[in-house]
């Protein structure tokens, strides 16, 4: 009993010691990293803060991908469908009822007449996101491996198929407009900074940790009495939780909808970046979207062209070639460093550990 | 009823039968080496745009290049992509192939850019015979006996000659088989050559249905005959094929019996059918042999 309270007492206040502080490091260089880069690039020109805006929102995106898959090592293609549906919600309940009544002729009354505000629709999102993860999450999390990978597959293709045909109420295929559009460098980066912040202390719960004993080897986890289907649930709610809000701020940043934006090409793109980066890391994922944005956004001022300082030449790439190039870059990851660019550790001020 | 049946059936059947030869290409690399291949849709694609590019050509020309073609790929990504991962686990290869897939595909679109390709193969099957005092469409007919003739042909193949012994060897136990002397590279290879082979007769065949190719023509039947394989029994051929079968015949029936509102939806019922599948068989209808984890 002595032993017990005194484990107790321990636990209150461990983030004090030098070793909890020391744990905290990765955090804190973090998020030092994403708030520099949100100051630096808000005295930039209005477009340059819209492509870092955007980064911001798969950052966030990667983060709530990486809750589940990184820390469980279970497949999902799923997530880009729960960042439609927060997406979707917000919309509902945030546009301007004119705007709703000349697109979506099937909305409930009270749904058709009402705006809330933006943070009641960004919440409400989130909320119904990890609600739908709850309810498809709880069998599915049984499947490992391939069928896991399959599952979700369908359900992103079940999400797809119900988005693009629900015409009444989203719209269906052609695109959903009049979003309002809130979304600003400021709000994008703080979220991001949020998901990290709760990524991360996720990470450190005793239930992530029976979670990543699960991701090493499932059996001798349930052994020692991980319960593992929970686990992962937890993961998947938090982690399609986060998805969800990252739509939200898709939605509201570009003011559009088109299901095509949650599909398999997202899909691809945050997939890569989470691989590219580390898939078993917080700093894995954070690196990931870093790496992959910053080439993105230079093949694509490649495509636009460029003028060389000196000579008289432009530097101009075909266009589609970065698409190729991601690709390639991502099946060169997985050939050469499977682990991505950070192995799986986490970042720490002596480097990677 | 009668003759309305009969053309929902040689509908639903060919349908199902190039699922089912989908499937098959998909099951044969999987029972081998374990990895779930994605890219069998740019095996399908590809040979499509082969199609389409020597669409001037004689059919005997055009057919027998989409053929080589996808045969070619499908070595050439063996060799570069999955060669070096193989003995990796099952989830990161199915990451792998799905890059290999959105690479091609990518290279496609940069190469041909991303609207949709008029494309007619089988131009000489176009018009309908009468069966059973029914109209049928004779490109659909052909299909089904297509499918049906490269059924029984695989089937032979893997019964009754060295290679498929082999094959069958391999599916069961990849390390025994080859203290027993199969070479692995031979036999993997052989599984790819007989996977595009497949491919290249859907290609040949979806595309004449259709009319046209897209960079994404071969994923949507590819994304079907996958939950087919899963639904059949990942690493079982006869699973596979039957799978491929059923999605097929129960999506053409679906469009033919739901009512108006839910015919779009159909594709979501099949889906679910699969998690379904999943989460009451995770083996499948017929799972296959020595594919349970071991501890």
């Amino acid at each position: 009993m002595i032993r017990h309270e005194a484990d107790t007492s321990a636990r209150s206040d461990r983030w004090l010691t030098p070793d909890g502080l020391a744990r905290l490091v990765p955090l804190f260089i973090l998020v030092v990293v994403v708030a520099a880069v949100m100051l630096a690039a808000s005295q930039l020109g209005i477009v340059q803060q819209r492509r870092v805006t955007f980064g911001f929102i798969s950052l966030i995106t990667v983060v709530g991908l990486y809750v589940f898959m990184g820390n469980s090592g279970v497949l999902n293609f799923s997530f880009v469908g729960f960042m439609a549906i927060g997406a979707y919600v917000s919309a509902l309940l945030t546009m301007r009822p004119q705007v709703k009544a000349t697109f979506l002729r099937d909305l409930p009354d009270w749904l058709a007449a009402a705006q809330f505000d933006p943070v009641v629709g960004a919440l409400a999102g989130g909320f119904a996101a990890a609600l739908v993860a709850l309810v498809v999450g709880l069998p599915i999390m049984r499947l490992s491996g391939i069928g896991a990978g399959i599952a979700t597959l369908s359900v992103l293709i079940i999400f797809y198929i119900v988005l693009g045909n629900w015409t009444g109420v989203t719209g269906g295929q052609r695109s959903l407009m009049g979003l309002p559009t809130y979304v600003t460098i400021w709000n994008a980066g703080l979220a991001a900074i949020g998901a990290i912040v709760l990524a991360f202390v996720y990470q450190e719960s005793r239930s992530c940790l029976a979670l990543r004993a699960s991701r090493e080897d499932e059996v001798a986890a349930r052994a020692a009495g991980v319960r593992v289907v929970r686990e992962r649930l937890t993961a998947f709610v938090l982690g399609a939780f986060i998805c969800g809000m990252a739509g939200v701020f898709y939605g509201h940043f570009l003011g559009t909808l088109r299901v095509e934006n949650f599909y398999l090409d997202p899909t691809f793109l945050y997939i890569t970046m989470l691989v590219v980066g580390g898939m078993r890391s917080l700093t894995g994922a954070v690196l990931g979207v870093i790496v992959i944005s910053t080439l993105t956004e230079l093949l694509r001022l490649l495509e636009i062209g460029v003028r060389l300082p000196g000579i008289d030449a432009a530097l101009k790439a075909p266009a589609g070639l970065g698409d190729v190039v991601l690709a390639a870059m991502m099946l060169g990851i997985i050939l050469f460093r499977p682990q991505g660019i950070t192995g799986g550790r986490e970042i720490t001020l002596r480097g990677l550990r | 009823m009668g003759s309305a049946f009969i053309p929902i059936m040689i509908d639903a059947f060919s349908v199902g039968g190039l699922y089912a030869l989908t499937a098959l290409g998909i099951g044969l690399i999987f029972s081998v080496m374990r990895l779930a291949n994605f890219a069998h849709a740019e095996f399908v694609t590809v040979p499509a745009y082969a199609l389409f590019v020597l669409s001037d050509h004689p059919v005997v020309v055009s057919i027998s290049a989409a053929v080589l073609v996808a045969v070619v790929l499908a070595l050439v990504t063996e060799r570069a992509a999955f060669r070096p991962l193989r003995g990796i686990d099952p989830a990161t290869m199915l990451i792998a192939s799905f890059a290999v897939s959105m690479f091609i595909q990518r290279l496609l679109v940069f190469a041909f850019d991303s609207r949709i390709k008029p494309v007619n193969p089988l131009a000489v099957l176009d018009g309908s015979v009468a069966l059973f005092g029914a109209q049928v469409n004779l490109l659909k007919l052909t299909t089904v006996i297509t499918c049906l003739v490269l059924l029984i042909a695989l089937t032979v193949f893997l019964k009754y000659t060295r290679f498929g012994l082999e094959m069958r060897a391999a599916a069961e136990d990849f390390t025994m088989s080859r203290l027993l002397g199969v070479r692995a590279n031979r036999v993997i290879a052989t599984a790819f050559v007989l996977s595009a082979l497949l491919a290249a007769v859907v290609a040949v065949l979806f595309s004449a249905q259709t009319g046209f190719v897209h960079p994404r023509f071969g994923l949507q039947i590819v994304i079907i005959a996958f939950v087919a394989t899963v639904i059949g029994g990942l690493g079982n051929l006869l699973g596979a094929a039957v799978g491929g079968f059923l999605v097929g015949v129960v999506s053409t029936l679906l469009q033919a019996l739901l009512p108006p509102d839910l015919r779009p939806f159909r594709e979501a019922f099949v889906f679910l059918l699969v998690i379904l599948v999943l989460l009451f068989r995770p083996q499948g209808l017929f799972p296959a042999r020595g594919l349970k984890e071991r501890i």
